[in-house]
């Protein structure tokens, strides 16, 4: 961990334009759920707000542009040489700028998620959700940071992972949710309130989520470390 | 002080060969990188500051291979030829953050003597991105400086900066070379390496073309046979005169009016133009060389 790092990713975190999107989304699904729940009066879909729009939606979203954000543009145009040509572990900077994405995501991702939830009612189902996202908010950053460290085309790839894989063909196939971040979350909420799904071993999810989280970091300080600056030749 | 030194060093991108065995010592003072564009001087410099393995050969600071080992960073200060993207920092606060990747004992003092150093203590409290390229470039040095490096590695340092702050520079680099430094820069353009470097490394196309003092590759390049093209008030008889010169070699009319002329001495064929043209009472139109670019002179020092 560099703090001198660290400082720089929530700077770029902070400094550009797409922190307000980053935002923008979780007022807007805090404000529908409100919506939907005083409207309705009825708590059931406001849980539906949560469950599929604010949970396995906005929180990955979140994920996404934080993790982007601390690195991706720096990789896009080169300019992490400023950042690489200093006496200072490729992985400790890939570890830096994790801990701001994962910090960004825990807030603003699982923070409104865990509002989302407490509009429609304190207590026992807000708390599951907010641990679902907790452990889940992990994993996408680190996942994603991983895929910033890669391509520049982050942003869509992870998108395609989340509505395609984890949306779109999670609710098709069971199976997809032992290979699923959103359903290894909603399993380890489960133990708080039943309510949630128990759609995968909880060991398996514990266990995944460490993995990817873990691999995800190594994963981009090793992609640092090979850190190829290629000239316009 | 310290000495870069790269041995037999190629590298090669699937098929396209950009650098091809390279074999060049850069000590002390300042050395300029010569070459067109795309003759592979971004890649070499990627090699010597960590940034690309060799795919052959070997890149190493007094003895020690540079790639994959971050602690060669503190004897390196590197300048690339990226924009900093980083327009939402301070000049200051962008300088200061190298100091701390340093871990500086001192990094406020450091930085704040650095950003004199540039001249850039008045405005290093704005944003970098409301900055003129020749600042940008500037606090890339700086911050490319902050740790006192004994070699300093700049990417293309003077592409978009005016004439005033180019002098200011090229001082300061001149500078830290007389302090013992290794400094190397590279550059497409011939007067800039003139004006800065006593040692100069060309290469074309890959390939290490010449190597050595400034004046014997600049006399190489000028006492090259030149081409020139010439209109004038009439032409045939500006012919007869020019190849009674001893300096040109060739004169050609053209079926449209103009002439080619080839020379093999540019100095005393530019005193005796004029001399002649009044002689014999003419006028020229047009004069224009027709190969003067560096990519011929380059090619001309290559097949040499």
């Amino acid at each position: 961990m560099n703090g001198t790092i660290a400082k720089l990713a929530l700077a770029a975190l902070l400094g550009r334009r797409r922190f307000w999107l980053l935002v923008a989304f979780p007022v807007i699904m805090i404000g529908l759920t409100a919506l939907v729940a005083v409207m309705a009066g009825d708590d059931e879909f406001g849980w539906q707000m949560v469950g599929l729009l604010g949970y396995p939606l906005v929180l990955p979203l979140v994920a996404i542009l934080a993790a982007s954000s601390v690195l991706g543009p720096e990789v896009d145009d080169g300019s992490i040489v400023y950042l690489l040509s200093k006496p200072v572990n490729r992985h400790a900077v890939a570890i830096s700028k994790w801990v701001v994405a994962w910090v960004a995501t825990l807030v603003v991702g699982a923070g409104s998620v865990l509002a989302a939830g407490l509009v429609v009612e304190p207590g026992e189902q807000a708390a599951a959700w907010l641990v679902a996202s907790l452990v889940a908010g992990t994993t996408y950053s680190a996942l994603f940071l991983a895929l910033s460290a890669v391509t520049r085309h982050a942003v869509v790839i992870g998108l395609v992972f989340v509505l395609i894989w984890e949306n779109l063909l999670g609710s098709i196939f069971s199976g997809v949710a032992w290979l699923s971040i959103n359903d290894w979350g909603v399993r380890v909420g489960h133990e708080v309130s039943a309510a949630l799904d128990d759609p995968a071993n909880l060991a398996w999810a514990l266990l995944a989520s460490l993995v990817v989280t873990a691999g995800g970091v190594f994963f981009a300080g090793d992609r640092l470390r090979s850190f190829a600056l290629t000239g316009d030749e | 002080m310290s000495t870069l030194v790269l041995e037999n060093v190629s590298r090669w991108f699937g098929n396209v060969v950009a650098v091809n065995d390279v074999t060049m010592t850069v000590g002390p003072g300042v050395t300029g990188l010569l070459g067109p564009n795309g003759a592979g001087k971004t890649t070499l410099m990627a090699m010597m500051s960590g940034f690309l393995p060799p795919s052959s050969g070997t890149v190493a600071i007094d003895g020690t291979p540079v790639w994959r080992r971050t602690d060669a960073y503190r004897q390196i200060g590197l300048v690339p030829e990226r924009e900093l993207s980083f327009g939402y920092l301070t000049g200051r606060a962008f300088v200061r953050a190298n100091a701390d990747l340093h871990r500086l004992p001192d990094a406020a003092q450091a930085t704040e003597a650095i950003l004199g150093v540039v001249d850039m203590v008045e405005p290093a409290q704005r944003r970098i991105d409301t900055y003129s390229k020749g600042m940008r470039q500037r606090i890339k040095i700086a911050a490319a400086l902050v740790h006192d490096p004994a070699i300093l590695l700049l990417d293309e340092p003077f592409n978009g900066v005016d004439p005033r702050q180019r002098m200011h520079l090229m001082d300061l680099l001149r500078r830290l070379a007389d302090e013992g430094r290794t400094v190397l820069f590279s550059s497409h353009i011939l007067e800039e390496v003139e004006r800065l470097a006593r040692h100069v490394e060309v290469v074309v196309s890959g390939r290490h073309a010449a190597s050595g003092d400034f004046g014997a590759i600049r006399r190489l390049m000028t006492d090259r046979p030149t081409r020139y093209s010439i209109t004038s008030s009439d032409d045939r008889a500006l012919a007869a005169a020019l190849i009674a010169q001893t300096s040109v070699q060739a004169v050609q009319l053209r079926p449209r009016g103009g002439l080619d002329v080839q020379v093999s001495d540019l100095g005393s064929f530019a005193t005796a133009l004029p001399r002649l043209t009044r002689t014999q009472d003419l006028t020229l139109f047009e004069l224009s060389p027709s190969d003067e670019s560096l990519e011929s002179v380059f090619s001309y020092l290559v097949a040499r």
